[in-house]
């Protein structure tokens, strides 16, 4: 009733190329993201900012950078680990080295040099396919953890190979507080949705669409695969870059190769299966799903006042999590952002479905 | 989940938070960091059990700590970094005041926690494990490594591989080993090796094996092909009792493997069955076995049924160090009473305590703890109070102490602890505190 398209008139191209061409969906979007950055900071605890909030906002950035290449591209990936990884030590290699640096450009570098490492990883992508691209990027995972662990240049020859994140600051302001380092985490993921969602309506995003669809074909309609598949890969690697940085400088503030291992790959890749390939909204979801609801979980019992021991509550966890992660995936195996846009269509002719 | 269960949760949740601010005025929280299930639930489980028995003990026996009754919230993190830091975020502002310490039990959650204790203001308790260099309190106001460090730990253990080996000289040309868990855990004795094979000239060789410490072939491979005149075991959880296995299985002498104080409990030699006889390790102060503390432990908990193992598991070498770990804080909370009042203390109370904390033999005896530990002083400048040790084997049935008390030699270790304290400092960009001017 309230979600109804009639007499929304599109009546020049301005209008109907909108990210958001319903009125409804642009004014909730933009409702979300203003009380994010305005309501949430007031009413949330610390704990919910900096344990839930910040950890799912970076690895929905993370799941946005790894579903251009897996949803968008078709190009699957197990290296993301290693390319948040690379993120990570970049970015303390820069702040240590080149003192005085703006912490944003530390990012962008970050990202940048995960760029370089992902086109170079991207590079048997225009031979391989499928599952035996899979295993080739796997061999990222495991070079670039044995090279953070063993070659003592990249964590400035730390004696326990665990390196700590410099202080935080950009133009002077000091970044200690929860509520400071949300406001940075929330600015660079909404800057960082905004980018994916114009990029894969673009000419670049619907030419790895072709190559995922059908590749032959795309070539043939006059889509070279080399551009194709290695942007995907540095655009991917770039963002999943930056929120490896994040992940190491604004959540953990220290870390050592482990964080970035490969279940961390598996999780990411997880998250844009369930939450839904091909869907910037399906990231958010996905990591809401992977990432909040076994700490939800392992609350859940002492929140309805159920006392149990700890060890039964996380094997509960573990199973509950389970089972509803196959139950999503047999209700809907495009993912929870298929889910919603079922929803959607159903709300749009309510009350009267044919 | 149907909206009638619903609706009584919310009750029941509601009518929890209504009784709380009764109780509230009297009461001091700790958070407990554990692992009860994953790769290092062996080793987890006993420590865990101790830490809320001493806690329950004090509660039952004494009314709390001088009528400040404990209460505290366990949160399983399966070893895991950020489901620690999770838990550390969840618990630390429960109760009337805050956490009044946390004890991570796990080196790389205390890296990550070591950034967070001063915007926090709560002390992180790293008894026999963490940050070694942080047993310099002028940079590391909040981290109180007591009893030893890793490289205390890794001092000793070449002090008595020297006494094994006619003394300091003996050392010259020998082949040592380290076998450590891949992490900054395993890591952090290198550092300290590497330095003393310079200054003793022994040969140092570090082998590294990869979470979780299953997989050990390669590294043994290795260690019978160049024999080694002593292998030095640096591991956690299943690691240990694979390594034992492993050494037994090419046939390394056991007597000639020395553990840290974190691979020498029941569950790292039990597993390995007669393979683990002559296996040593150093110890954290305490062995196996019981004392007077334990028979209250029994009395007061277990004789009630709310004890947290297996009334046989008691006097178990990480059960003890378990009732070690929770006897210091709430000396620490004791010490912080004597200064600030018999309430609810905050972290940052909580920190002069345990900076000002010393524990006599008078006060040992006096908690059933002779023979369990020895005397330590912490002070500003010292955050590790006392830095002793002996070794223990197993004979195949149990523990047994074959080696005198050593203590780290703070000659050698000193100055690293002020290089690698100042480097950090540089890197945070934090001023040292001058502890000459502290009370």
């Amino acid at each position: 009733m309230l979600y109804r398209e009639a007499g929304q008139f599109k009546t020049n191209y301005q209008s109907d190329q909108q990210v958001f061409p319903i009125t409804q969906d642009r004014w909730s979007v933009l409702a979300i993201v203003v009380a994010a950055f305005t309501l949430v900071p007031y009413f949330a605890s610390d704990y919910l900012i900096i344990s839930i909030l910040n950890p799912f906002l970076i690895l929905a950035i993370a799941a946005i950078g790894l579903n251009f290449l897996v949803g968008y591209c078709g190009q699957i990936s197990l290296g993301s680990g290693a390319f948040m990884a690379i993120g990570a030590y970049a970015a303390y290699n820069f702040a240590t080295r080149v003192p005085g640096l703006n912490l944003l450009i530390i990012f962008i570098l970050a990202g940048g040099t995960s760029a370089l490492v992902g086109i170079l990883f991207g590079i048997p992508s225009l031979r391989i396919k499928g599952f035996y691209l899979a295993v080739a990027t796997l061999a990222a995972q495991f070079l670039f953890e044995w090279m953070f662990l063993r070659v003592k240049w990249f964590t400035n020859y730390s004696p326990s190979g665990s390196v700590v994140a410099p202080p935080l600051e950009i133009f002077g302001l000091s970044i200690t507080t929860p509520g400071a380092k949300y406001y940075l985490v929330l600015s660079i993921a909404v800057v960082v949705a905004l980018i994916a969602k114009n990029l894969t309506r673009g000419h670049i995003g619907r030419s790895w669409m072709a190559i995922r669809d059908m590749d032959i074909a795309a070539e043939i309609i006059g889509i070279r695969p080399l551009q194709a598949k290695l942007s995907a890969f540095a655009v991917s690697s770039f963002f999943i870059g930056i929120a490896g940085a994040l992940w190491a400088f604004v959540f953990l503030g220290s870390w050592e190769p482990l964080a970035f291992d490969i279940n961390r790959s598996f999780q990411l890749l997880f998250m844009i299966i369930i939450g839904g390939l091909g869907s910037i909204l399906g990231c958010f979801l996905g990591a809401a799903f992977i990432m909040i609801l076994p700490i939800f979980l392992n609350q859940a019992p002492a929140l309805f006042g159920i006392r149990l021991s700890t060890e039964t509550v996380s094997h509960l966890e573990f199973i509950i999590f389970g089972v509803l992660i196959v139950f999503f995936l047999i209700a809907e195996p495009h993912g929870l952002a298929r889910l919603w846009s079922i929803g959607k269509e159903k709300l749009r002719i309510w009350p009267f479905p044919h | 989940m149907d909206l009638r269960k619903l609706g009584l949760g919310a009750a029941a949740l509601a009518a929890g938070l209504a009784a709380l601010p009764a109780l509230a005025q009297n009461e001091q929280f700790i958070p407990l960091l554990s692992y009860r299930t994953g790769a290092y639930a062996p080793n987890g489980i006993p420590y865990a059990n101790g830490v809320a028995d001493y806690y329950n003990m004090i509660n039952e026996r004494d009314g709390g700590i001088n009528g400040v009754r404990i209460v505290f919230e366990e949160c399983e993190f399966g070893y895991a970094t950020d489901r620690g830091v999770e838990c550390y975020d969840r618990l630390k502002g429960k109760g009337p005041t805050g956490a009044a310490f946390v004890n991570p039990l796990s080196t790389g959650v205390t890296f990550a926690l070591t950034d967070k204790a001063p915007v926090d203001k709560i002390p992180i308790i790293t008894m026999g494990y963490g940050r070694s260099e942080s047993a310099d309190g002028s940079v590391f106001p909040w981290n109180f490594p007591l009893l030893g460090t890793y490289w205390s730990a890794a001092d000793m253990a070449v002090q008595h591989v020297a006494s094994k080996s006619g003394g300091r000289a003996g050392l010259k040309g020998k082949k040592i080993f380290l076998v450590y868990h891949d992490s900054p855990y395993g890591k952090e004795p290198i550092a300290l090796l590497e330095n003393y094979a310079k200054l003793d000239g022994f040969q140092f060789t570090a082998l590294p094996v990869a979470h979780p410490g299953t997989e050990q072939k390669s590294t043994w491979l290795q260690i019978r092909q160049q024999r080694p005149d002593w292998v030095l075991l640096w591991g956690w959880g299943i690691m240990n009792s694979t390594s034992i296995k492993e050494a037994a299985a090419v046939n390394y002498p056991r007597d000639k493997m020395i553990g840290v104080w974190w691979s020498g409990a029941e569950p790292d030699v039990v597993p390995a069955e007669a393979g683990a006889k002559g296996y040593n390790s150093l110890t954290l102060q305490h062995g196996a076995g019981t004392y007077p503390v334990h028979g209250d432990i029994v009395k007061h908990v277990y004789d009630k049924g709310k004890g947290a193992g297996k009334k046989e598991d008691i006097g178990q070498v990480l059960y003890n160090r378990g009732v070690m770990n929770a006897m210091l804080g709430v000396e620490a909370i004791r010490k912080a009473q004597s200064r600030y009042g018999n309430k609810s203390l905050t972290g940052e109370q909580v920190r002069w305590g345990l900076e000002n904390l010393s524990i006599d033999n008078t006060r040992i005896a006096a908690m059933g703890m002779d023979g369990f530990m020895q005397p330590l002083r912490i002070s500003c400048a010292d955050h590790e109070g006392v830095r002793r040790a002996r070794v223990h084997q197993w004979n195949g049935k149990a523990w047994e102490f074959v080696s005198s008390w050593y203590e780290a030699d703070m000659s050698r270790i000193g100055p690293m602890y002020k290089e690698a304290a100042t480097k950090y400092a540089a890197e945070k960009r934090i001023a040292a505190r001058d502890c000459s001017k502290e009370s």
